[in-house]
């Protein structure tokens, strides 16, 4: 079937299987492998990018049903070279360690952020409960969303 | 994982989706969020050749205030129940319980609706709302019916809806002013998992959540209740005329004696709120 996704800003038209997932549409066929596919099973939250701007794990999403709407992946985030305020603060915070739940995180936080803007550390480890970290990195990752929400205000 | 071969149909209207639903009869399924039924396709627990997707049915998101009840579209997210300011007023326990609900990715998705029609004995709402004695209203070829939701579920996702019937709204009445008193008991391994068992209390009503093949009312706790029993006393019955599963993740006594534990916080924390 034909869907016509907006992903970072850019239409994407494409003809796919109707069974195909959004996370596979964002790597293989829009070839952005920043969004990683990790327990494939709406549990770990390593798949999660922007739907109409609010997170959603795109291994539980099909792209047919994303068709029509605008989808943000951490590639998208930065402007011009510039990295967003939460990538910034993942930086500064030192907020990763292998890197795998990363950009999962990052797009959780994003979102997070533009539903309570000022959470307090308790409401960012809840916001995060749908994200897993293997590392059990989580200080510095609850510290970058702390971060991203004091340089914003 | 994928999902096994399907073809895909975006609903523009809840015509057209009964329509739809009609012309494919049993191999059709609806979809909302997708939250409940695209992981039991990915695992090939459900093999659907038709998928219906109701999520261009923005009419059916909705929450509205009509005096004695407040009727809910059965494609209102999660995320916007437990957001609702309306509901946070009149009905607290469904804010808050949808809340529960997963995690916020899974909220930004998952629907109300959606969650009843699924009948999982596991889910939150299901008994939350059989704790608010909702009402349910389908859409069917001749028009729509009201179903009370004490008659709703047959079983493990079983429920009195026809293959093609849509349900459209969801009417929870206010509670009276002797019952304003609630309670929500979630018992989970991790954050986000199912309920091993749940407890929803509204005034003197008790829904479990996974104590049986659906979501049910602790008849025995609320008999004890309108006979005077102090809560803990009450509690004591939870488990009467339930039928607990063993899993991986309990024994059916362990869920026995867990029910009688979150009864009794409920039933104290609901009189708290009274």
């Amino acid at each position: 079937m034909k869907v016509d996704l907006t992903v970072n800003g850019k239409d994407i038209t494409a003809d796919v299987e109707d069974r195909m997932l959004l996370v596979h549409f964002l790597r293989d066929v829009a070839d952005l492998t920043a969004t990683n596919i990790g327990c494939d099973t709406t549990s770990c939250g390593a798949c999660t990018v922007l739907l109409d701007g609010e997170s959603v794990k795109s291994c539980t999403v099909l792209a047919a049903q994303a068709s029509g709407h605008q989808i943000t992946t951490v590639e998208g985030l930065a402007s011009n070279g510039v990295m967003h305020p939460v990538q910034r603060a993942f930086h500064e915070q030192h907020g990763l360690q292998c890197g795998f739940c990363t950009p999962g995180m990052v797009m959780a936080i994003v979102s997070l952020l533009r539903e309570n803007p000022h959470p307090t550390e308790e409401q960012v480890r809840i916001g995060l409960e749908g994200n897993l970290c293997r590392c059990t990195g989580y200080h510095n990752i609850v510290r970058a969303a702390l971060a991203a929400a004091e340089v914003s205000s | 994982m994928i999902p096994s071969s399907f073809t895909y149909k975006r609903a523009g209207s809840a015509e057209e989706a009964i329509d739809l639903a009609v012309e494919y009869g049993e191999d059709a399924k609806y979809l909302a969020g997708g939250h409940s039924l695209l992981p039991l396709m990915k695992l090939r627990l459900a093999a659907p050749e038709v998928i219906i997707d109701l999520g261009g049915l923005h009419d059916l998101s909705y929450i509205t205030d009509h005096g004695s009840h407040i009727a809910i579209g059965a494609l209102t997210r999660h995320h916007d129940v437990q957001h609702s300011d309306l509901l946070a007023r009149e009905l607290p326990l469904l804010a808050h319980a949808a809340g529960e609900v997963g995690d916020p990715q899974i909220r930004h998705r998952g629907t109300i609706g959606g969650s009843v029609a699924h009948a999982d004995p596991a889910s939150d709402l299901p008994a939350v709302l059989l704790a608010l004695d909702a009402t349910l209203v389908a859409r069917g070829t001749d028009g729509s019916r009201e179903l009370p939701i004490g008659e709703f579920f047959q079983g493990l996702f079983e429920t009195v809806l026809d293959p093609s019937e849509l349900l459209t709204e969801i009417r929870v009445p206010k509670p009276a002013a002797g019952a304003r008193g609630w309670s929500f008991q979630k018992f989970t391994q991790r954050a986000i998992d199912w309920a091993i068992v749940g407890v929803a209390v509204q005034g003197h009503q008790v829904a479990l959540v996974n104590m049986a093949g659906t979501p049910l009312r602790a008849a025995a706790v609320e008999a004890a209740l309108a006979d005077g029993a102090a809560p803990a006393d009450a509690a004591a019955h939870a488990a009467e005329g339930t039928s607990a599963a063993s899993d991986i993740r309990a024994s059916r006594e362990y869920r026995e004696h867990l029910a009688r534990v979150l009864v009794s916080r409920a039933l104290t924390e609901a009189a708290s709120r009274a």
